[in-house]
């Protein structure tokens, strides 16, 4: 049982009362199979009138309607439980994981695919796990009142199952846990090799690898076999202990009929019943295996989620798209360069200042950034230059709350900018990154992104950072849809898209570019150069650059050294 | 060309020579199982029906046997069935890989973004898995179980035989196919859906730095949150459609038994017979009606099968010789002609391209990207077809080669190379079987790659997708395959790719030194060094715009120029 999950299943609104219809379906369903086991006995016993017959495949109509019950509250359960873990999941990342961590594609998997893992062990095992802790309670009962001989039978060898299961378990764990890496690393070998295809080709190695690939199913076919041999004892002790049970039952009662001490009704009844009590654990354990599956999701998924609850506000706020502007209330605002104001925006560009800030990732030796001084006036525009790994990165991600220093401050305006609302000074913001993220919707959609802008306003900001012309080229122009991650753009177009993003934000007063001509050819580099120029009239610019073009269009140029003294690449 | 053909004239064949015996054992011992727990109850039934007549002992001492024996041998039966048929299954599911990797040597490149897709084809493969160990199995066993149990009851009552075989197939047959047809017409429906919701997932996570920067976090999470909800509604839909196939299971088993125990009144049989009957009736049901979960499943298979077929079907990326010439040993001299490469039926990729490569050249190509510079590589390396021109190796038509051959002598270091999970030996050992630890070590050092090596060593097993492995280094452990396989023809895609400057400078300045009087093409988008080389092209939209030495490209305005230019200008 997974404790986590079921605290969550009880907690939502949205699931406990599919859940609960769902485990009451199932346990009724199987008090009626003990109804049917009665009727049948009496009928066949000659006990019962034939016109029991007729009660009878009512009992049978209401179990089928049970069962359906039992199906569609399974599936309201899942897909309600799996939307709410969906929910928590993609709330986790409130703030981008800016120190890379490979956590985000598990969350991409998970998130989408990995949390149908739930499915076997919502609506299967739970069930079946309900059941198991009713129905054999009520078939032993039962048989107290028929038959005490029997009874006594069955609540002998009934613990055998749980017994024999969990023993067998106890001592075929550590095999195979120590064959269960093997196995993972075997089966991940055909996936390796496939996506290695291309290389193996270049170097002659593809045709000789197919051997490889069959020796590789060999061996791993011989472990898994090994570990089935096995795991598979479990089921054989199970279904051993319940069909023996059953001998164990039907021949006494035989031989007691035999001697006239039983009769035909109770003789009848416990032979239907007594393998009841055995039916309802065999599921659970036919069901745990693929319910594994779905604890490990569920495992995976939680201690995704877990952190966020520790950290920070998890909660998601609906916000109003056409959210008015903000009020001022900056009062330490001083207005410094006022021809620098521009209408429309709330504030005139802000006095930056670094004091000292070392940003330190979790888990990092050294610092990605080492006590940095900088002092940015209104209006200027700055670049950062430096080699790679010296901070540059970081240094934007700072200023925008992506990290928090773990020494110094950033001050804005001379406000610690850990004290500012977050959302609100990003509003004051215009962000490129180095690999601007270009989503599954339209070009309009990827321009306005955050906006409520105009098709005029997003057609200007285009043509502003010198995007409108291939734009129009597309087959639908700003109303074409972007493949994955903008794949149906080259480089310099998708840079493009991401400038005109910015120039759709003419209330932005800070601009932060982080490398936008790296990997551009000439002509492209050219346009996205004059595109920044004019988008960083009127504002102050940070630009962390590497090409002479982009140098030049600075103010003042910063130099980041490699403090951590990195190896290269 | 004639291997080829049979390949692809059965593509992706099921099963393996020597697997029907082990099938059909494997179905025999499942079907065992199933006919020992009918038997049981049909034995426990009779013995217990006819006791109650209080016959002399004697006569029930068969039936006390037959329970036993019964109880015993239905879990070991079931046991052999489980073990055999996981066997036959993984059988079938490495010879199905194999043959789908051998489908897959002969195409071309995959699509670039093709990771996803590529996992989904090895899932692919589990499904024959699936289909043997979840469809065929227990179908086949279920049939035989069956269609005993009707055999058994036809002895007793013919009519109560009809009156179970009818149910039977209902439960069997009818029921299945419901699933099986509605799990088709659902999963087409959820499969936009699903792939609608991955998309929103994948922009919420990767996209978090955008979203977060334009305050757009909220909207995308609503929009992925109804994506969601669509799902979940397609979803709930589907499991309505299985609910409705368990609950018509329960429904026609106990109707049947119902419809039995009424003939076997109406005939008048006696106690013991009537009770034979419905409990074999009611028990023969046990291995039916697992098989409407099968079904659902089966759907999923089906579709599985048809996408490997098609990979199977797919034609090869270049045309093979039915007759191959042999290469010839001596460093050849490439010419190409007025080649021109087409992807599908976009836009040339390259436009009439010309150049000449004899022993010893050493040519680089400059270039925006998208001006078709891998695309040349790939023609010469034979992993893409030409549409028209040619191109020649000594004088002779390179399709009269067979393209492993050409590859043999023209290769090296491609675009997005890829790093096995194996020790750093082995990736570099793939590009060199017979290659000493000194010739090693010696392409490690010409790479720049030795102090990585130092530090991690040679035997640690590199990360899944070159996870524990940094692009630059991913690189210089490419280009030190390269070097190490030392074809007569080099290429060079980009090899100071995803390198720091500094790094880039040196590597391309020890590589113009490792490569002097071999017969290389570099692409490359730095040009620090080429005054070395015989030739520098510049390509622009698959077609040549300027070509010569270094000196008289930066002597004429054009793409070369601004590139130089834009490198001096950094270089501080």
């Amino acid at each position: 049982m997974h404790k986590d999950l079921l605290r969550l299943a009880r907690s939502e609104r949205t699931v406990r009362p599919h859940l609960a219809a769902c485990l009451a379906a199932a346990v009724a369903a199987g008090v009626l199979v003990l109804v049917q086991a009665e009727l049948l006995a009496g009928v066949l016993s000659g006990r019962f009138a034939v016109a029991v017959l007729l009660p009878l495949a009512l009992v049978v109509a209401a179990r089928g309607l049970l069962g359906w019950g039992r199906g569609v509250f399974a599936g309201r359960t899942a897909t309600a439980l799996k939307s709410a873990l969906r929910r928590r999941l993609l709330s986790r990342f409130q703030e981008p994981d800016t120190a890379g961590s490979q956590r985000s594609g598990e969350l991409v998997t998970l998130a989408g695919r990995g949390l149908d893992a739930l499915d076997a062990y919502l609506t299967g095992y739970l069930p079946a796990v309900a059941v198991a802790g009713v129905i054999p309670i009520a078939v032993v009962v039962r048989l107290f009142v028929a038959d005490l001989e029997t009874a006594v039978i069955v609540l002998l060898t009934l613990p055998l199952i749980p017994i024999f299961g969990a023993l067998v378990g106890w001592t075929t764990r550590a095999v195979t846990q120590q064959q269960w890496e093997a196995l993972t690393r075997l089966g991940g070998h055909f996936l390796d090799v496939v996506r290695g295809l291309p290389t193996l080709r270049a170097f002659g190695r593809a045709r000789h690898q197919a051997s490889v690939i069959q020796q590789v199913a060999a061996a791993h076919r011989t472990a898994t076999m090994r570990t089935l041999r096995v795991a598979f004892l479990s089921s054989l002790v199970l279904e051993l202990v319940a069909s023996l049970s059953l001998a164990l039952v039907a021949v006494p009662v035989g031989l007691r009929l035999l001697s006239g001490s039983l009769d035909l009704h109770t003789a009848l009844l416990v032979l239907l019943l007594a393998p009841e009590a055995y039916i309802p654990l065999r599921a659970m354990g036919t069901t745990f295996h693929a319910a594994m599956e779905g604890v490990a999701a569920a495992d995976q998924a939680f201690s995704l989620i877990t952190p966020t609850i520790a950290r920070d506000h998890a909660q998601v706020r609906e916000q109003p798209a056409d959210l008015p502007k903000p009020a001022r209330n900056h009062a330490q605002i001083r207005i410094q360069a006022p021809g620098l104001r521009i209408s429309g925006r709330d504030h005139a560009p802000p006095e930056i200042r670094f004091e000292g800030v070392t940003v330190r990732y979790p888990g990092r030796e050294e610092n990605a950034l080492d006590a940095v001084t900088l002092r940015i006036s209104p209006g200027e525009r700055v670049a950062i230059v430096g080699p790679s790994g010296a901070g540059k990165s970081t240094l934007l991600h700072a200023l925008l709350g992506f990290v928090t220093p773990s020494e110094g401050r950033v001050l804005i305006d001379g406000a610690d900018l850990s004290g500012l609302d977050r959302d609100e000074w990003r509003r004051r913001l215009a962000f490129v990154p180095q690999r601007p993220h270009l989503f599954a919707a339209t070009v309009a959609a990827n321009i306005s992104l955050g906006s409520d802008a105009s098709p005029d306003e997003v057609r200007t900001a285009a043509a502003a950072a010198q995007a409108a012309e291939f734009v129009e080229a597309l087959p639908y122009g700003y109303e074409t849809e972007l493949g994955e991650r903008g794949a149906n753009l080259s480089a310099g177009q998708r840079q493009r898209v991401a400038l005109a993003r910015a120039f759709c934000r003419p209330s932005a007063e800070v601009l932060l570019l982080d490398e936008p001509t790296a990997r551009l050819d000439g002509r492209s580099e050219a346009a996205v150069v004059e595109a920044t120029r004019r988008l960083s009239e009127g504002r102050t610019s940070i630009i962390v650059a590497h090409r002479p073009a982009m140098i030049e269009l600075a103010d003042r140029v910063v130099r980041l050294h490699d403090h951590a003294q990195r190896g290269a690449a | 060309m004639t291997g080829m053909a049979t390949e692809s004239g059965t593509p992706l064949r099921l099963l393996a020579p020597g697997m029907p015996r082990r099938l059909i054992l494997a179905t025999l011992a499942g079907a065992a199982a199933d006919l020992a727990g009918i038997a049981l109850i049909a034995a426990a039934a009779w013995m217990i029906t006819r006791a109650a007549e209080q016959p002399p002992l004697a006569a029930l001492s068969v039936a006390i046997v037959a329970v036993r024996a019964f109880a015993t041998t239905r879990g070991i039966f079931r046991y052999g069935e489980r073990l055999s048929g996981h066997d036959v299954a993984l059988r079938a599911q490495a010879g199905t890989r194999e043959r789908l990797y051998q489908a897959l040597v002969p195409t071309g490149p995959l699509p670039r973004r093709g990771a996803d897709l590529l996992s989904r084809m090895v899932d692919d493969t589990d499904a024959v898995q699936d289909l043997l160990v979840r469809c065929l199995l227990p179908a086949l066993a279920a049939l035989l179980a069956g269609t005993a149990a009707v055999v058994l009851t036809a002895f007793i009552l013919p009519f109560a035989a009809l009156l179970l075989a009818l149910g039977l197939l209902v439960a069997g047959v009818a029921l299945p196919a419901g699933t099986a047809a509605a799990a088709r017409r659902w999963s087409a429906r959820i499969a936009p859906a699903r792939a609608e919701l991955a998309a929103r997932v994948a922009d919420l996570v990767h996209g978090a730095a955008d979203l977060a920067a334009y305050g757009a976090r909220d909207q995308a999470l609503s929009a992925g949150m109804d994506a969601d909800a669509r799902l979940a509604k397609l979803e709930r839909g589907q499991s309505r459609v299985n609910a409705a196939a368990l609950g018509l299971g329960v429904l026609v088993q106990g109707l049947t038994v119902v419809a039995v125990v009424l003939a076997a009144r109406s005939a008048d049989l006696d106690g013991v017979a009537t009770a034979v009957l419905a409990l074999t009736s009611l028990v023969s049901f046990e291995p039916v009606l697992p098989l409407g979960a099968a079904g659902e499943r089966f759907a999923g298979v089906l579709a599985a099968l048809r996408r490997l077929r098609e990979i199977g079907a797919t034609p090869p990326a270049v045309a093979e010789p039915g007759d191959p010439l042999t290469l010839p040993e001596t460093p050849p001299t490439v010419e190409i002609e007025d080649l021109v490469v087409r992807h599908g039926d976009r836009e040339p990729a390259l436009n009439g391209v010309s150049m000449r490569l004899a022993p010893g050249d050493r040519v680089a190509i400059v270039g925006p990207s998208g001006a078709g510079k891998s695309t040349l590589l790939a023609a010469l390396m034979r992993t893409v077809d030409f549409e028209s021109g040619n191109i020649r190796i000594d004088g002779v038509d390179i399709r009269r080669y067979a393209s492993d051959d050409v590859r043999a002598r023209i290769t090296g270091l491609t675009q997005d190379p890829y790093v096995f999970q194996a020790t750093l030996r082995d990736n570099l050992r793939l590009a060199g079987p017979e290659s000493s630890d000194e010739d090693l070590a010696h392409a490690v050092r010409q790479a720049r790659l030795d102090g990585w090596t130092d530090r991690t060593g040679w035997d640690t097993t590199l990360g899944e997708d070159g996870r524990t492995v940094s692009g630059g280094q991913l690189q210089r452990l490419a280009l030190a395959r390269a070097l190490l396989f030392d074809p007569q023809v080099l290429l060079l895609d980009e090899p100071a790719e995803a390198v720091d400057e500094e790094t880039a400078d040196a590597l391309l300045a020890d590589l113009l030194d490792a490569t002097r009087g071999r017969t290389t093409v570099l692409v490359t988008h730095r040009l620090r060094g080429l005054e070395q080389v015989d030739e520098i092209i510049v390509l622009e939209g698959g077609r040549v715009v300027q070509r010569g030495p270094h000196d008289a490209l930066v002597a004429t305005p054009g793409y070369y120029r601004d590139l130089w230019e834009s490198e001096v200008l950094t270089r501080r």
